[in-house]
């Protein structure tokens, strides 16, 4: 990857004035690849995607695109496009206007800019909306629209800020398998910024877990979701329990690795609290001694188990932690 | 009693609400009914005639004002006056709103306040205080002396409404137009001052709507050279029976007329909260 790598960050560190900001943060971004940085708010994936984009200096480090040193470049010089997450469009433009003024600041002629904005409208699957205003168009289409006036410039790199966190659940999810489709069929780079984990795991080809300024763990979503490098991988990545076995380790079991047994029989002991039927599973909470604990199981399988049900757990898949890095919590 | 009958048939609420807004109209539009009516009159003197309503009807006196060389002179200046005190004030300002708006620095909200101290003084002290300046650097009865006068009453207007219109403008919209090639000044141009358009309408409105008004800084200034309709009025009021200063009123009264009616949609409630919005 080393060699193809279309977006290159060696040593980049932007910090703000409150001491918020990334230190010395180096990342590789593959041709053709959808890279996403995922993080709680303020841990700085904003920060390094508008670092990418020139809408902040870096303090330091060098941001290398295509082989182009970038580093010093005012976004308009930049071959990147961005996508924000809201106050995209510019409301007194039509939509025609507002994916053509990128190519008439580039002398692109009239026609070229007609046909090109017709091909973009059509990948964005809002054909015919030219001579709207944005505010006649829903959310999502208007985010449409921001994506076809990003992809309309032919950019080498897309880069998304939440693009989708504005939309309603249903469009988001609707929106962000089209994106991927998209991505896919134009081969195109895209460096994504979101706080949702659900949608950093549907996309991505890699996800960037970051905290605090930091990278916790650069890897394929299974892998960032199977075997989580840190312990605030393992929390901030869909539902954990911690457990306490006494040895100076958490063992962290997922909800679906978590087996429920006849009482007596597993390494954890409790009761049953809640039975929750989640579509076609169950979610079921055990009172153990320690804490709660979260257990999935197939909808058949689960039946017999009531409230207040004295139960064992057997831990499966896991992985252990060093007990001292962290006040223990439930995830 | 016809009153009781009134109050009886509206009950006490709409008829407290109809006899509000009765005051409310006769105070406003009773002195300009009456300006229009003794304009339009032969003769006026309401202490010699019996009824308030003139003799005779006539355009006497819009011809007298009219023929008035040194009348129709100060008309014309007046409105060139206005213009380019507009232009001036567009050009010193909006540059200043812009800043506001978007920078910050040190002592902003000073500066942005000071743009008050001319409205917040005594006018004519501050003028007399001004005019001796002006005689040290020969601007007393120059034109470049009435304009920049006239540029002084309009800063805060011109500062304060389009930076709370710029301030509305999304950081994220001027950053899309960076993002697809514009420079600054391109995303000035095509994205920012576009969208801040309507406030900065409403500036130059009242701006040239005060500049037409102003009177006495030039009356101290300008005079005897230059004479706006304001400071001819105070001679005509001293000098011409009511009716030609009805006239002059009229006149002056137009011209606010027609633009508050072209510009009705940008002067609305909503852009003057947004341009006084302070932050």
């Amino acid at each position: 990857m080393a060699d193809s790598a279309k977006l290159r960050l060696t040593g980049v560190t932007k910090l703000y004035k409150n001491g918020d900001g990334v230190r010395g943060i180096d990342l590789e971004v593959g041709e053709g690849e959808l890279v996403t940085l995922l993080g709680p708010s303020g841990c700085g994936k904003t920060t390094i995607l508008r670092v990418v984009g020139g809408f902040l200096d870096a303090d330091e480090g060098r941001v290398v695109l295509g082989g182009q040193d970038i580093t010093r470049l005012p976004p308009e010089r930049r071959p990147t496009s961005m996508v924000f997450q809201s106050y995209n469009l510019w409301p007194h433009m039509t939509v025609f206007e507002n994916l053509a003024f990128g190519l008439k600041l580039r002398k692109i002629p009239r026609e070229t800019i007609a046909e090109d904005v017709r091909r973009f409208l059509s990948l964005v699957r809002i054909e015919g909306s030219e001579g709207k205003y944005p505010t006649q168009l829903s959310g999502g289409q208007q985010q449409r629209v921001a994506i076809a006036r990003a992809l309309i410039l032919k950019p080498q790199m897309l880069l998304m800020d939440e693009p989708f966190s504005a939309l309603d659940a249903k469009i988001r999810v609707q929106m962000r398998e089209e994106l991927k489709k998209i991505q896919q069929d134009l081969g195109i780079t895209v460096l994504f910024v979101t706080h949702d984990q659900e949608e950093a795991m549907s996309i991505s080809d890699r996800v960037v877990v970051m905290s605090k300024g930091r990278f916790e763990q650069i890897d394929t979503p299974a892998r960032v979701y199977d075997e989580p490098a840190t312990r605030f991988v393992a929390e901030f990545m869909g539902n954990m329990n911690f457990i306490d076995l006494g040895d100076g380790e958490l063992v962290a079991v997922r909800p679906e690795n978590l087996a429920l047994r006849p009482a007596g029989s597993g390494q954890k002991q409790g009761r049953i609290s809640t039975v929750m039927v989640l579509g076609h599973f169950l979610e079921i909470n055990v009172e153990a001694e320690g804490g709660p604990l979260k257990a999935f199981m197939p909808r058949e399988s689960g039946a017999q188990y009531r409230v207040g049900d004295a139960v064992g757990l057997e831990i499966g898949r896991h992985r252990r932690f060093p007990r001292e890095q962290a006040p223990a919590a439930g995830a | 009693m016809k009153l009781r009958a009134y109050y009886h048939a509206l009950g006490r609420r709409r008829f407290i609400q109809a006899a509000v807004f009765l005051a409310f109209v006769l105070f406003f539009f009773g002195p300009l009914v009456n300006t229009l009516m003794i304009a339009f009159a032969d003769k006026y003197n309401y202490a010699e005639h019996p009824y308030f309503l003139p003799s005779t009807l006539s355009l006497t006196w819009w011809k007298f004002v009219l023929t008035q060389k040194n009348l129709v002179s100060s008309i014309a200046l007046s409105f060139v006056v206005a213009i380019l005190a507009t232009s001036l004030s567009l050009l010193v300002c909006l540059p200043a709103a812009y800043a506001f708006a978007r920078f910050k620095f040190p002592g902003k909200h000073f500066f942005q306040f000071s743009f008050l101290f001319a409205n917040a003084f005594p006018k004519m002290g501050l003028y007399v205080s001004i005019a001796i300046i002006f005689y040290k650097l020969n601007l007393m009865g120059t034109f470049p002396g009435v304009l920049l006068i006239h540029l002084l009453g309009t800063l805060m207007y011109m500062t304060w409404i389009p930076a709370g219109a710029f301030r509305n403008v999304h950081k994220n919209q001027e950053e899309a137009a960076r993002d697809v090639g514009a420079t600054p000044f391109q995303a000035f141009r095509h994205v920012t001052l576009p969208l801040a358009m309507p406030g900065i309408m409403v500036a130059c409105i009242f701006t040239f709507l005060q500049s037409l008004e102003e009177a006495q800084g030039t009356l101290l200034v300008g005079v005897p050279n230059f004479k706006t309709i304001p400071v001819v009025m105070y001679g005509v009021i001293y000098d011409y029976p009511a009716t030609a200063g009805a006239v002059f009123a009229v006149i002056l009264v137009l011209p606010t007329l027609i633009l508050l009616s072209v510009f009705r949609r940008f002067v609305g409630a909503d852009a003057m909260a947004a341009g006084f919005k302070m932050k």
